[in-house]
């Protein structure tokens, strides 16, 4: 029923091929791209099926707009080249069913604040900056009801998206919200990049976390105190499907005086976190992992980072911990904003 | 016969008796479940009690005299409520006060909690002493009854009539007109803030008091209160607004922590002793509140401040909480809580207890001279240890 | 007044001993399913000369005794069977020695897991023993009188093979040492004096263990749980094998259960890791990971579900208050580690029959010599119902245990006499001998390992 739109003459006509040449992960040149990329579009093998790290960004390399990534995951469903382990895939689909009941579903009147699956995180919310918006659920036994599916990029299943994500939007929809604040960038990528894909409606406005805490920061710009800190920001791979609002990192940087270090995976060529690689079934894929953590702590370090910034929970479970270990506090970009108005953070 | 009003039959079977609730934060020892300490029979552990209410509202066992003690063992610290793993802990404590609330309702009740209930009744406090004496403390003190002051200091029963905790109260008296607090006390006309009674499962003596001090309050204009004892301090708070009573409270080392950091109170003696803080678990477990007495403390020139083992959300309670420190069901051992708590306080070498509850000063106290140990260890209410 | 509760309150003092209607209740529960079985009497002992008082007691008036612990055993198997003296040792609590260099403590019997571990954990950081599965109120002596095992079962068995010495009060009321200590030297060995030990098993039925001398093992500062995931649980065995052959981890545990939905009909190896430095950790990892699972991960049968995750203490009692029921007990077997795929199937089928969801465990013993596989079964205590279900389901299950070709691990009567009705006829009649001489007066702990024939 919902189908990903993909426009292949873009692909044929395209002189750069920068959705395979630009990947960190396969070295591709520019002749191979060509030829893989017609592979993947006629539905037949190609290596990069089975040795896509699933990081989205050729979503943001490809110049036109026409989703390469989706296409890669719906190809690997399809020719069943999955990026990893059948129990795992098995348990990650189960992850996402609801079994604790219904969610108890408020009229909210004003902007809502969507924490997706991650209830666990309402603790971040509270102070001035969250101020206006009301929590759609907090409720850990029924995060599952606002799930937004998108994992199931990483494991080759976009039928499960597909079979999902028009319930959630129902339930999140219930709620009578005109406008959702997006806690994860992954959910913001669900609702105005992967769902206009593939023509599912959205009864609703989505707002980025970052340009509702730039704009918020704006209104209290009286009470924020520079931080003074160096800092790195460890981008997410959702983070792709919404490149156009990247810029609020730096504008919130910038607002709160955070100085966001130079180094070299930053921006376009900022390094997965490696928590879906470790587990992926290509050979050496945990050691890849690791080299790939190191490789992007070390370049913070280099850079005198003292701070290393998230947005996904799933990054800061995955590398919170050895960012530590390299004297970098982790720290998510909701609580850096609350330490700069002065409140306590989380 | 089957109990059918009491109130968490749909609950109470689901106690495993793991016993997790016998053990502090820390997991130091089985012992930090007061009354289970004293005895060290299972029937006396939380777990073992929810069994044993549920047995007997289920008409499985009959209501014995040795059962109600059992019952009213029960000191209310919450311990158990901190430690229970499953999602019904925060009812632990209820689950047994509405057991006593049956108790109550039929009369059943041991022998020294019956003349506890009467005596509030009757003279408004539980040691059956006349109202008139309850302002005897306050004389030779420049302490005034409340007229339109911005705080009422509300001393409470301990402090009104026992003759250590009266010494706690008027230190603090003196502290607040010190720092220049506008403050007055109810003298005479003050009566039982009624915790206790909750705690025991008098509902209908509980009403009657609390509609009776809201009644007063608010016909005096009172707004904002400090309590001289947590267990106050938790029924103004948590109690009252029920019945529509809503007031500004604070328990005395909340604003004695404020006035402190503000430096009007900062003429305070050096005193160059060691102390240990025994938290009440009526500030401390109950609302949440561990750093004011220790900030209090820490703000003290010359104090070394040294924890107990047991400490904060894993400190165990002196036993005198839920009427106790009056039924004395807990007392009577070297395994009554007060003494196990004294024990510990003089393992960590303070040569002063610090409390900040007049229930916790009367019952270590008392410990620490049963134990022996008053030779080196002082039991002072935080008031105390700043008016000297 | 009653003879024998007076005397016992002679021996422990008024607030110690009981034969009043609400103690008696307390103690003629057990937590699982069992019915409950009412003592004469409880008392609650200090030392091991109060113990031998209140046995020399029994004796004289022929009352059985019956020694509790945590009383977390589930199966019932310190509920007085027989009436008598309900025996809490759980006053009987202290530390008695430690000795760092040779790593080994002696503890009162009645000390709780978790005050051991505290104890531990601040003084001696460096040092660990096997905390069982169950709660920390559980104790060292009733866990070792059980076989008990808990972490590092892998590396070391059963906690009751960690037993450097014993003192015990015997049925008769002589007090006993056992292994070094009994010949005046430390409390470091039970061997390699001749073995006259026959308390490990039974329950309390040979004598009343007082002191226990226990095993401690290195504690190191990073610990993590790893997990190793696959659907068919036809590969459990050789992934057992495989990985203790490596040899790394502290624990290895393979689960699985119907609730949470994740889980169901996907079998979890849990590997608990531990080193003093990043660089033991992963060089441990990396022979457990990238070793022996990388053909598992290649072919996409197993996956790796986690890394690097705090160990938590399993909480079992939340298991008990799935569907807000307050109750569950399970059948422990000892199992060779080739019968997982059935134990998961036959365990599941029972289940499904009794509407209770599945959760089965097999916690790896030694070099995979065997597991502790262990199939749970919640009820509602409220619910009578459920209560003879989950009954009804461990009773099939014990006979599943024999079927397979296992031993029931800590049984209750039902479970023993399963056994013994298999056991050679030689060995029941060693059994009933050694039990007779110990014990002639037939009071410790009655109805248990009872050879009738």
């Amino acid at each position: 029923m919902f189908q990903l739109k993909f426009d292949e003459t873009k692909c044929f006509a395209c002189e750069t091929n920068d959705c395979l040449t630009k990947c960190q992960y396969l070295k591709i040149d520019p002749d191979t791209a060509k030829i893989e990329i017609k592979k993947i579009i006629n539905k037949k093998d190609s290596f990069v099926l089975h040795e896509c790290v699933t990081c989205y960004a050729c979503e943001e390399y490809c110049p036109t707009g026409n989703h390469p990534f989706y296409l890669i995951v719906q190809r690997q469903e399809e020719l069943n080249i999955l990026p990893l382990p059948d129990p795992l895939i098995k348990r990650g689909i189960r992850i996402g069913i609801p079994f604790r009941g219904e969610p108890d579903i408020q009229e909210i009147k004003g902007p809502a604040l969507n924490l997706g699956v991650f209830s666990s995180l309402a603790t971040l919310t509270r102070g001035k900056l969250f101020e206006g918006l009301t929590l759609m659920s907090a409720d850990s036994r029924k995060m599952f009801h606002y799930f937004c599916q998108l994992m199931y990029l990483h494991f080759g299943r976009i039928s499960v998206i597909n079979e999902r994500l028009e319930k959630i939007i129902e339930t999140i929809a219930a709620h009578k919200v005109k406008e959702v604040v997006h806690f994860h960038d992954e959910c913001y990528g669900t609702y105005t990049s992967y769902a206009p894909a593939f023509g599912f409606a959205v009864p609703f406005k989505s707002i980025h976390l970052f340009e509702y805490l730039y704009n918020r920061l704006k209104e209290l710009k009286s009470e924020i105190k520079p931080l003074n800190f160096k800092v790195a920001y460890q981008r997410p791979c959702s983070s792709r499907l919404s490149s156009d609002k990247y810029q609020f990192v730096d504008k919130i940087f910038d607002l709160i005086g955070a100085e966001h270090v130079k180094r070299e995976y930053v921006g376009e060529n900022a390094l997965c976190c490696g928590g879906t690689i470790l587990g992926q079934k290509k050979k050496g894929s945990r050691q890849f992992s690791l080299d790939l953590q190191k490789k992007n702590i070390d370049d913070m370090q280099r850079a005198g980072a003292q701070i290393c910034v998230f947005n996904c929970p799933a990054c800061m479970q995955t590398i919170g911990k050895p960012v530590a270990k390299k004297g970098m506090m982790p720290v998510f970009m909701s609580d850096l904003c609350r330490l700069a108005i002065g409140e306590k953070t989380s | 016969m089957t109990r059918t009003a009491y109130k968490y039959n749909d609950i109470i079977h689901r106690c495993f008796r793991c016993g997790y609730c016998k053990f502090p934060t820390n997991w130091d020892d089985v012992n930090n479940c007061p009354a289970y300490a004293r005895f060290r029979l299972e029937s006396y552990s939380a777990g073992g009690r929810l069994w044993l209410i549920r047995a007997w509202v289920n008409g499985e066992l009959e209501w014995t005299e040795h059962l109600a003690k059992i019952v009213y063992a029960c000191a209310a610290c919450k311990n158990c409520v901190e430690k229970c793993p499953l999602s019904f802990s925060d009812e632990i404590v209820n689950m047994v006060i509405a057991a006593k609330n049956e108790m109550v309702e039929l009369g059943l009740l041991p022998a020294p909690v019956k003349s506890f209930l009467k005596n509030i009744q009757l003279h408004g406090n539980p040691y059956g002493i006349s109202a008139k004496k309850r302002s005897q403390w306050m004389e030779g003190t420049r302490v005034e009854t409340y007229s339109n002051q911005e705080f009422l200091y509300y001393v409470g029963c301990e402090g009104s009539y026992d003759t250590r905790a009266q010494q706690a109260a008027r230190a603090l008296g003196e502290l607040l007109l010190k720092a220049g607090v506008s403050f007055g006390v109810l003298g005479k006309k003050e009566i039982t803030d009624g915790n206790e009674v909750g705690m025991m499962g008098e509902d209908g003596l509980l009403e009657w008091v609390v509609e009776k001090n809201i009644k007063q309050f608010k016909e005096l204009g009172v707004k904002k209160i400090i309590t001289l004892s947590p267990h106050s301090y938790n029924a103004f708070k948590s109690i009252y607004p029920k019945f529509d009573g809503k007031f500004e409270v604070f328990h005395y080392t909340q604003i004695l922590s404020d006035l402190m950091k503000k430096r009007k109170l900062s003429d305070l003696k050096e005193i160059q002793k060691k102390v240990t803080f025994h938290d009440p678990c009526f500030l401390g477990r109950w609302n949440k509140d561990y750093d004011s007495p220790r900030n209090v403390l820490k703000s003290l020139k010359g104090i070394t401040l040294v924890e107990m083992e047991r400490n904060k959300k894993g400190a165990l309670c002196c036993g005198g909480g839920g009427g106790n420190f009056y039924t004395d069901i807990l007392g009577g051992s070297e395994d009554s809580p007060a003494r196990i708590r004294a024990r510990e306080a003089a393992d960590t070498g303070a040569e002063i207890l610090a409390v900040a509850c007049p229930n916790c000063l009367t019952m270590l106290e008392d410990a620490v001279k049963a134990e022996r140990l008053d030779d080196k260890l002082i039991v002072q209410d935080i008031s105390e240890i700043l008016a000297i | 007044m009653d003879a024998v509760y007076q005397a016992l309150v002679k021996i422990v003092g008024e607030d110690y001993a009981s034969n009043r209607p609400e103690e008696l209740f307390t103690y003629s529960k057990d937590l699982g399913t069992s019915e409950p079985k009412f003592p004469d009497y409880v008392a609650a002992p200090k030392t091991a000369e109060e113990v031998q008082k209140i046995i020399l007691l029994a004796n004289k008036k022929k009352v059985p005794v019956v020694p509790l612990g945590g009383g977390m055993s589930l199966a019932g198997l310190a509920l007085p069977l027989q009436g008598g003296i309900a025996l809490d040792l759980k006053r009987m609590d202290q530390i008695i020695e430690l000795n760092e260099k040779a790593r080994y403590v002696v503890v009162e019997a009645g000390i709780s897991n978790g005050k051991l571990t505290a104890y531990l954990h601040k003084h001696y950081p460096h040092l660990m023993h096997s905390e069982p599965g169950a709660p920390p109120a559980a104790t060292i002596g009733g866990n070792i009188a059980i076989h008990g095992q808990g972490d590092m079962a892998h590396p070391y068995g059963f906690n009751s093979d960690m037993v450097n010495g014993m003192e015990v009060v015997l049925p008769t009321g002589e007090i006993c040492k056992f292994g070094s200590c009994s010949i005046g030297s430390g409390w470091y060995t039970l061997h390699p004096l001749p073995d006259i030990g026959l308390f490990l098993g039974w329950n309390g039925s040979t004598g009343i263990i007082t002191k226990i001398s226990l095993r401690l093992f290195p504690c190191k500062k990073i610990r993590e749980m790893d997990l190793f995931v696959v659907e068919d649980e036809g590969l459990i065995p050789d992934l057992l094998y495989e990985l203790t052959h490596v040899g790394m981890a502290e624990d290895l545990i393979a689960f699985t259960s119907a609730i949470p939905p994740f889980m169901d009909g996907v079998h979890h190896i849990s590997m608990n890791i531990t080193g003093d430095t990043e660089e033991e950790m992963e060089f441990k990892r990396h022979l457990l990971l990238d070793g022996k699972l990388a053909r598992y991960i290649q072919d996409g049968t197993g996956g790796i579900g986690a890394v690097s995750q705090d160990i938590q203490r399993p909480q079992i009692s939340k298991s008990a208050d799935w569907k807000k029921g307050g109750g569950f007990e399970y059948v422990g077997s000892i199992m060779p580690v080739t019968a997982y795929p059935e134990c998961y199937r036959r365990g599941a089928e029972i289940s499904t029959r009794h509407n209770i969801p599945y959760t089965v465990l097999g916690r790896v013993i030694g070099s995979a010599h065997a597991m502790m596989f262990s199939w749970s079964y919640a009820f509602n205590r409220a619910d009578p119902e459920t209560v003879r279900h989950a009954r009804e389901a461990l009773h099939e299950t014990d006979s599943l245990v024999l079927e397979l070709g296992g031993t029931i691990w800590k049984p209750a009567v039902f479970g023993q006499k399963l056994m013994m009705d298999r056991m050679d006829s030689n060995t029941l009649q060693m059994m009933k001998k050694v039990k007779n001489l110990l014990d002639p007066n037939g009071i410790m702990n009655p109805g248990n390992w009872e050879v009738n024939e």
